[in-house]
């Protein structure tokens, strides 16, 4: 037990005697893991194929920590598209071991795997490797008028906040949480067939803004997600909930909605 | 294109609501069956005999609409999903109205038949 409280496997803290302030470095783990990569340039290559790779990893290192680990000392030429590394910015989603997921925010040591596979997301245009487009997505999210709709605003003279009770934060505060990742498109069947569908991240994003009560474009958002390849579309598998990152729930957004389109809910 | 002419969700409130009144009308089917009995309401005659019942004559039409109804609407909505582009779509459309028409005409046709005795 080192002095002071937990402190990760692998850290000393230094003694009294020493009068340096530094820890020293994390002694290279013993546990490894094979990690298969998806390797396609659709430029280049007819057929995808894996590079598999050995892997040290400690309790906390991140699938990203292993593709970074992979391209920094095995093979630079690896596809990868990340940034915040803190599950924010949803760059780098990809399907870890079958399942949509995101690989800074997925522990090697949580998967229970001594062979982690990682392949592009599903039901987006492959670039290279693990990198996906976002065009289809991010243009049905631009498609369902992401933002709030009315006449006035804040800064209108007479008008200043636009008060919000708690309820009224309810309604909408878990689909706010959406950060375009695009794992819910890329677990939903209806995805992989209706290459027109708006997909469960738009239509989680318009019910976002329909359940506002600041939002005024209720009407117009319906319109938009009451057609042949709108909402109705959704076969409600759920597989959208289940892989979602940050807790949002568009299977259940999906529903309310269908409630404002067939008149149960106003 | 029917889309354009009726909302895709009253296309939908048509298809949940044909199904429900449709599973009413398919209870009343089977408890009269069962009330006959099951291979004697198979007999020939039997068959006629339902036609000429005016009360079930309109059961039977009644399910005939509601289900063709439900059951093109259906088809329509899976074969949308499998493939995309304007004419494709317009042709699966069309298509499954025609079909849906065809199957009451004809299936109508039976049972006016029947029940008036010309079969």
């Amino acid at each position: 037990m080192t002095k002071g409280g937990a402190l990760p496997k692998g850290f000393e803290r230094p003694s009294d005697s020493d009068s340096q302030e530094k820890y020293e470095e994390v002694k290279p783990s013993s546990k490894t893991i094979t990690l298969r990569i998806s390797k396609f340039n659709p430029e280049k290559d007819h057929t995808p194929t894996f590079l598999e790779f050995t892997v040290p990893y400690q309790r906390w290192t991140t699938v990203l920590d292993a593709i970074l680990e992979v391209k920094s000392y095995h093979d630079h030429s690896i596809g990868v598209r990340y940034s915040c590394r803190q599950a924010t910015c949803g760059s780098c989603g990809m399907i870890i071991n079958g399942k949509p997921k995101l690989a800074c925010f997925t522990k090697i040591s949580e998967l229970n795997s001594n062979v982690v596979t990682v392949e592009p997301m599903n039901n987006f245009p492959l670039i290279r490797d693990l990198t996906v487009g976002f065009e289809r997505m991010i243009s049905t999210h631009k498609r369902i008028k992401p933002y709030i709709i009315r006449e006035d605003s804040e800064i209108s003279s007479g008008t200043k906040e636009f008060l919000q009770t708690p309820e009224d934060v309810e309604k909408y505060i878990q689909f706010a949480g959406c950060i375009k990742c695009g794992l819910c498109n890329s677990a939903c069947p209806t995805m992989a067939t209706d290459s027109t569908f708006i997909g469960p991240q738009g239509l989680a994003q318009a019910y976002r803004y329909i359940a506002d009560n600041r939002d005024q474009g209720k009407d117009e958002r319906l319109r938009i997600i009451d057609e042949r390849h709108g909402i109705w579309g959704c076969h409600f598998s759920g597989s959208c909930s289940q892989v979602c990152p940050k807790g949002v729930d568009p299977a259940m957004g999906i529903q309310l909605l269908r409630g404002y389109l067939l008149g149960y809910k106003k | 294109m029917m889309s354009s002419i009726m909302r895709e969700s009253h296309i939908m409130k048509i298809h949940y609501l044909t199904a429900l009144v449709a599973v009413g009308f398919v209870i009343i089917h089977i408890m009269v069956r069962v009330m006959q009995g099951f291979s004697d309401s198979l007999e020939f005659e039997n068959v006629i005999a339902n036609y000429k019942s005016i009360p079930y004559a309109v059961v039977l039409e009644a399910m005939l609409i509601l289900i063709s109804v439900h059951g093109f609407n259906g088809l329509r909505v899976i074969l949308l999903e499998l493939k995309q582009g304007n004419a494709y779509e317009n042709a699966v459309t069309y298509g499954c109205l025609a079909a849906m028409i065809a199957l009451i005409a004809y299936g109508s046709r039976t049972i006016i038949m029947a029940s008036m005795g010309m079969v």
